[in-house]
């Protein structure tokens, strides 16, 4: 591995390739965001339904 | 998650093979591990299949073969069966094929992916057991307060908290591979789609988990009651997010198919892998679908969600659906195909059944289940489908035409790879995906049209002939119900060859031994064939640019022509 | 190749084709004019679902049915009332094992609060063959303001699977033409 790494170009890896790169970092992403947008918000709009006059 | 990693930190001795077709190094617990799954999976697909030719038969009125208890039966079994089971068992062996071998890796703790396979057939058999007795005919949805036995829930809790042990073990997995350098660089396009796979994976059965374990102490009678707005929010989130793996899964298996057998590249990694960012982003933020005639759900979280934010899903859908026909063509012509608008798709392996169940699918999900699905998402045009039996027509486009034609496909390549046997009966096996792809299509088609004609899903009685106030449906509505039952049996017919031939092969095929030409051969060369970026000129894609100029124009015809209708109906607000 | 690393270490920098930027710039768009044509449709459509509802105990809301349909029966068929509201009124439907109670009288072009909601297991409020179909939930109260836009007989089906009777779930509603030329007028007017 450090020899192929020696022989790779010094450029810098590209914000978001690396973001594509990180398999922990896409799962966080994965699961909170639906978990936000959809899950949470969804479950305050059930809750908030007013109770009936 | 950290335990696997654990595990997988020991050093293990793992037993490998190195593929002679493709060059790649085959860990042999994963290999059993991937066909351990692949036969469970087609184990369910044919008891699920024979019960939706139970179902599709009963719902031909003038066949009418089940009685009502029966048919809500066997469709709450059909469901069950191939929308979950099938499809997930197919899911892991992708998983453990796009992580370990597509990785050269060895497979992280194979034990514990023999543990979840076993939670995974008991929890599937459970709840069977329970569908079966009869007294859990609550559809695949088991919406409350309609009860199941507690072991219908527990089997599917039990069969998630399998499929999370493999979802686990294929993270593992790719740490393992990273950490002992067993590829260079990034992961290849395929692994990446299926870690968009495994990461909508996690987040479906975590919402399973907060929704059915619930609902299991509910059946117990620990919990009094489960609010059914509530439970309807978040079971959708594991419900149609279940499908979004299925997705990922086959879109990752188009990629597949098209580098294996015409030596297909990406036209450009960055543009596929930000297609599949946007799927792990927003493709289950359309769970939302299921909300859409609800009570109380405001017209904002409806819009935001039910258009995976701005259709930005939508569009990584769109970019596969040119970059992997484009990929083929690109290939194609620099094989030697290259003269006119479409002797690329012309001269394409058609003969060889992996790559016509590649295709068939492509075309199948992007205009039938594709276009409809965005359609029956729409916040306001819902209401003129919503619960018709438009919805199974979309997402029999979707999953059937969709997913479990790529599958199939995918399967005609996994038999010579992994099970290493030789296809039995090849003249069946490629008349297979034809046969399957135009009775699946044709159902879909079909119970849309019926669907937009007002005919209920889930519905044993069209003619509503025991009711006190009857109701009559137009001629045209039974005549799209006859049909569907026509391509039933044709879907089935498919179905029950690509079983037998799966089976056949795996008992009887003949073994491949070194230097054995295969019936369907690869791409010369496989997967380890050299490519180059850069070093030829921008490829021209004529063909791809025409096909999806037609797709563009019928999606957009198609969606006015829904708005139209809607606005013909009577005033609501 | 798909099954292989890319080629490229940095493959991030790699020039996008031509097809492919036309092609998302294509989706992008169209996405985005779908995503607006949804928001705007709420501003000129006269078809949005409505956001009103109330939790209601199902015994609570069976006692806002029967009376309703006490107070505004002008007949019954099969044994099941047939209520005329008032225009502009509350109209309340329930849904139960296994049908739409009571029959409905609407006047074609008049506007009505109609309540939806149902005492045992979900349903799925099915108009028919006009194809509005609207999903009904035990313990919550659905306001919908309705306008008939066409006169006749309407049957409404159940598409929500509720047990083995699930096909006999059926209702009706009658829609009949305006007596006063001005709800022509009004119609128009709505519209």
């Amino acid at each position: 591995m450090s020899s192929t790494e020696q022989k790779a170009p010094l450029e810098r890896v590209p914000v978001m390739q690396q973001i594509l790169d990180s398999p922990f970092l896409l799962l966080f992403l994965g699961v909170t965001l639906p978990t936000v947008l959809y899950l949470i918000w969804g479950v305050m709009e059930v809750a908030s339904v007013p109770l009936a006059k | 998650m950290t335990a696997e990693t654990v595990i997988g930190a020991v050093p293990a001795k793992a037993e490998f093979r190195t593929c002679q077709y493709t060059g790649l190094k085959v860990d042999v617990a994963a290999q059993r591990l991937i066909i351990a799954n692949a036969v469970a999976a087609v184990v369910f697909l044919a008891i699920g299949g024979l019960m939706g030719l139970l179902v599709a038969l009963t719902r031909w009125p003038a066949v009418h073969l089940l009685p009502a208890d029966w048919f809500y039966l066997i469709l709450t079994g059909h469901g069950a069966n191939v929308l979950l089971f099938w499809i997930i068992f197919f899911e892991m062996a992708i998983l453990y094929f796009a992580s370990a071998v597509l990785l050269n890796s060895r497979l992280a703790a194979p034990k514990l992916g023999w543990l979840g396979f076993i939670l995974m057939i008991v929890g599937a058999l459970a709840t069977n057991v329970a569908v079966l007795q009869g007294d859990s005919s609550v559809m695949f949805t088991s919406y409350p307060p309609m009860m199941a036995k507690p072991h219908f829930y527990l089997g599917i809790i039990l069969f998630a908290v399998g499929a999370l042990i493999g979802c686990g073990l294929f993270f593992a997995t790719l740490v393992i591979a990273k950490e002992e350098g067993t590829y260079e660089g990034s992961i290849p396009l395929v692994t990446f789609g299926a870690l968009t796979a495994a990461i909508i994976a996690v987040f479906t059965i975590a919402s399973g988990a907060i929704i059915l374990i619930p609902t299991w102490l509910w059946s117990l009678g620990l919990i009094s009651d489960i609010d059914p707005l509530m439970y309807k929010v978040v079971w959708w989130a594991m419900g149609h997010s279940s499908q979004q793996i299925n997705v990922s899964a086959h879109v990752s298996l188009w990629y597949l198919t098209a580098a294996l057998l015409v030596g297909a590249k990406p036209l450009s990694e960055k543009v596929s892998r930000t297609a599949f960012f946007m799927y792990i982003l927003f493709l289950q933020l359309a769970s939302a679908h299921h909300l859409l005639a609800e009570p109380g759900m405001d017209a904002s979280w409806k819009i935001v969600n039910t258009s995976y934010m701005m259709y930005l899903a939508v569009m990584g859908s769109m970019v596969h659906g040119l970059t992997v026909p484009g990929a083929i063509e690109a290939a194609q012509r620099r094989n030697g195909f290259d003269r006119g608008m479409f002797e690329w798709l012309r001269k394409a392996p058609w003969g060889n059944p992996a790559f016509s169940g590649m295709f068939l699918s492509l075309v199948f999900f992007g205009f039938i289940g594709g276009i409809s699905g965005v359609v029956l998402g729409t916040e306001q045009l819902n209401v003129l489908m919503h619960n018709t039996i438009y919805v199974p027509g979309h997402f029999h486009g979707t999953v059937v035409a969709g997913t479990t034609l790529a599958f199939m496909g995918a399967t005609y390549i996994v038999l010579p790879l992994i099970f290493q046997r030789e296809i039995v009966w090849p003249k069946l096996a490629k008349i297979q995906p034809y046969l399957f792809g135009i009775g699946a299509a044709g159902i879909s088609l079909f119970m849309m049209g019926a669907g937009t004609l007002g005919v209920a899903r889930r519905h044993w009685d069209m003619t509503f002939s025991d009711a006190s106030i009857g109701f009559a449906h137009s001629a045209g509505a039974f005549l799209m119900m006859g049909l569907n039952g026509i391509f039933a049996i044709i879907a089935a017919i498919g179905g029950i060859i690509f079983v037998l031939v799966v089976v056949a092969t795996a008992f009887f095929g003949k073994k491949i031994t070194s230097g054995h030409k295969l019936t369907f051969p690869l791409f010369s060369g496989g997967g380890a064939v050299a490519s180059h970026y850069g070093s030829e000129k921008a490829p021209k894609l004529p063909g791809t640019i025409i096909l999806v100029t037609i797709f563009f124009v019928c999606f957009v015809l198609y969606y006015f022509i829904n708005w139209k209708y809607l606005s013909e109906l009577w005033l609501f607000r | 190749m798909a099954v292989t690393p890319p080629e490229r270490r940095i493959w991030w920098n790699e020039p996008i084709e031509r097809v492919e930027l036309v092609w998302i710039v294509i989706a992008f768009l169209w996405g985005l004019f779908m995503f607006v044509f949804m928001i705007a449709w709420h501003f000129i459509g006269q078809q949005n679902l409505s956001k009103e509802a109330y939790r209601i105990a199902p015994s609570a809301y069976e006692a806002k049915v029967d009376d309703f349909a006490k107070k505004n029966k002008v007949r019954e068929e099969a044994g099941i009332p047939v209520a005329k509201p008032k225009p502009g009124s509350d109209v309340y439907i329930l849904g139960r094992l296994w049908q739409w109670w009571p029959i409905l009288e609407l006047e074609k072009g008049q506007s009505y609060r109609i309540h939806l909601s149902s005492i045992d297991w979900q349903h799925g409020f099915s108009l028919q063959p006009t194809n509005i179909n609207i999903q009904v939930h035990p313990g919550y109260e659905h306001v919908i303001s309705l306008t008939p836009t066409q006169s006749g007989e309407f049957g409404i089906v159940c598409n929500e699977f509720c047990g083995i009777g699930h096909h006999t779930m059926t209702g009706k509603i009658y829609v009949t033409e305006p007596k006063k030329a001005e709800a022509e007028q009004r119609l128009a007017d709505g519209r």
